[in-house]
């Protein structure tokens, strides 16, 4: 028997909801607000929330989402390609490979889960980036951007927690 | 109950997908890397591939961006309330000087049109000009660039000039149809040939991901002081001679830096100035009034 259409419907929801979730952070982080600043910090939603799905749900987020989404960010964001893809890989392998020891644990060991994947993530970007573009790049908007996601953990994960009970249960 | 072949091929499948499970992860990573490698090698498909990425989500970035800007405009709203009464008192006086300024331009133009005349100087191509939506800022981590709503389709080519009403903003970098990517003057490798605008003195502006590009080979005689204009010197033939782009900056003992006259915190509306010149070689056209003789 085939199941409903708004059972389906819900069903797809559900899995499409935490890619979803991140390319709404995406667009969001690129929309230009005119507030000084805000697109350096900007970065941080989509990387908690790729973090986020691979460490509660990565059925939900396969390394292949985590590439493709990290390809649309380098896309728009004009970032070399390959670049982002790397850095949601990293966040995606640290969270996975680590699961057992994050899922269940109090909130402050995935916090510090988060803090490392991030500035792996961050220091080989910036490293590529740099090799990339053929130059040196201040280490300052990089770092200052891991240090801001790492702050914004607490924020974006309680977002990600309603979305997560309400839509994907 | 299913068929035979059916659970046949399931459990052929099973190891099949254990399989792909385990080196799916390494093969994207090798997949990023590829992609580094490939855009590194400047392959026309990486570009084309970004182009049309951007193609294919500068719709909804502009949709998004409509509110973001009403959203800024709440607050360059509240910060300009508050300095409502510095700022009139500013403008009154910069506009009793800008008065007696018009008097001079309208001397200087009358003046300049008769001596073209006399002189019988070849008029410049007229340039075309496109106004964009910046749709997407990056915010400058690794590279300084925007993302414009508007691309070929709108008659935008490639390395055109991007400015607002300040200033030079940058040039077209990477073109889509409804889309194109601007490759501000900051940018790390950004390089626009530039000119101390009382002294004619010839540099390269380079950018270097800070907010005040570098100012290269300027010539060991010229000691330019903090505050002078630079302009676009047209070398190269890319951009036309004049075009406004910042001052010198106060740097002390450190490299000479130009502070930008556009505020790239704030690119709302950019123009897309297309001068009709022909890249990196100007071609001299002969008028058409000497053509005949």
């Amino acid at each position: 028997m085939t199941p409903a259409l708004s059972e389906r419907m819900d069903d797809w929801g559900r899995r499409l909801a935490p890619g979803a979730t991140v390319l709404v952070l995406l667009f969001f982080g690129l929309v230009p607000f005119g507030v000084p600043g805000l697109p350096l910090i900007a970065p941080a939603g989509t990387q908690i929330a790729v973090f986020y799905w691979a460490v509660y749900r990565p059925d939900l987020m396969p390394p292949l989402a985590a590439f493709g989404l990290g390809f649309i960010q380098d896309a728009l964001s004009g970032t070399p390609l390959g670049v982002g893809s790397l850095a949601f890989l990293i966040l995606h392998g640290v969270a996975v490979s680590q699961r057992k020891a994050f899922v269940g644990k109090p909130f402050l060991l995935v916090w510090f889960g988060l803090a490392v994947a991030t500035l792996i993530a961050g220091l080989a970007s910036w490293a590529l980036a740099s090799v990339i573009l053929g130059g040196f790049i201040p280490l300052d908007r990089p770092l200052f951007q891991a240090l801001a996601t790492i702050a914004l953990f607490p924020c974006f994960a309680w977002v990600l927690v309603r979305v997560h009970r309400g839509v994907v249960h | 109950m299913r068929e035979p072949g059916y659970r046949m091929a399931k459990r052929l499948a099973l190891p099949l997908r254990g399989f792909a499970h385990r080196f799916v992860y390494p093969l994207l990573v090798l997949g990023a890397f590829a992609l580094m490698i490939l855009g590194k090698a400047d392959l026309l498909l990486i570009e084309r591939m970004r182009a049309t990425m951007a193609d294919a989500l500068a719709p909804i970035l502009s949709f998004m961006s409509e509110p973001a800007a009403r959203v800024a405009d709440v607050i360059e709203t509240g910060r300009e309330l508050i300095r409502l009464r510095d700022e009139n008192a500013q403008l009154r006086r910069e506009n009793e000087r800008l008065r007696q300024w018009q008097v001079v331009a309208n001397k200087l133009e009358q003046e300049n049109v008769q001596l073209r005349d006399l002189a019988r100087v070849i008029a410049e191509p007229p340039a075309s000009m496109v106004s964009a939506r910046v749709v997407a800022d990056a915010g400058g981590i690794f590279v300084h660039s925007v993302l414009i709503g508007a691309g070929a389709k709108a008659g935008i080519g490639k390395g055109n000039a991007v400015m607002t009403s300040e200033g030079l903003a940058g040039r077209v970098a990477t073109l889509g149809d409804r889309s194109a990517r601007v490759l501000l003057l900051t940018d790390l490798n950004s390089r626009i040939p530039v000119m101390i605008e009382t002294t004619r003195e010839r540099a390269m502006l380079a950018g270097d991901n800070s907010h005040q590009p570098r100012l290269l080979y300027l010539p060991s005689t010229a000691h330019p002081n903090a505050g002078e204009r630079i302009v676009t010197s047209g070398d190269g033939g890319s951009f036309p001679p004049g075009l406004p782009v910042g001052v010198v900056a106060d740097s002390g003992d450190g490299p000479m830096r130009v502070l930008p006259f556009v505020d790239f915190n704030r690119l709302e509306f950019v123009r897309v100035i297309d001068f009709k010149l022909e890249g990196p070689v100007v071609q001299t056209e002969v008028p058409r009034g000497r053509e005949r003789r």
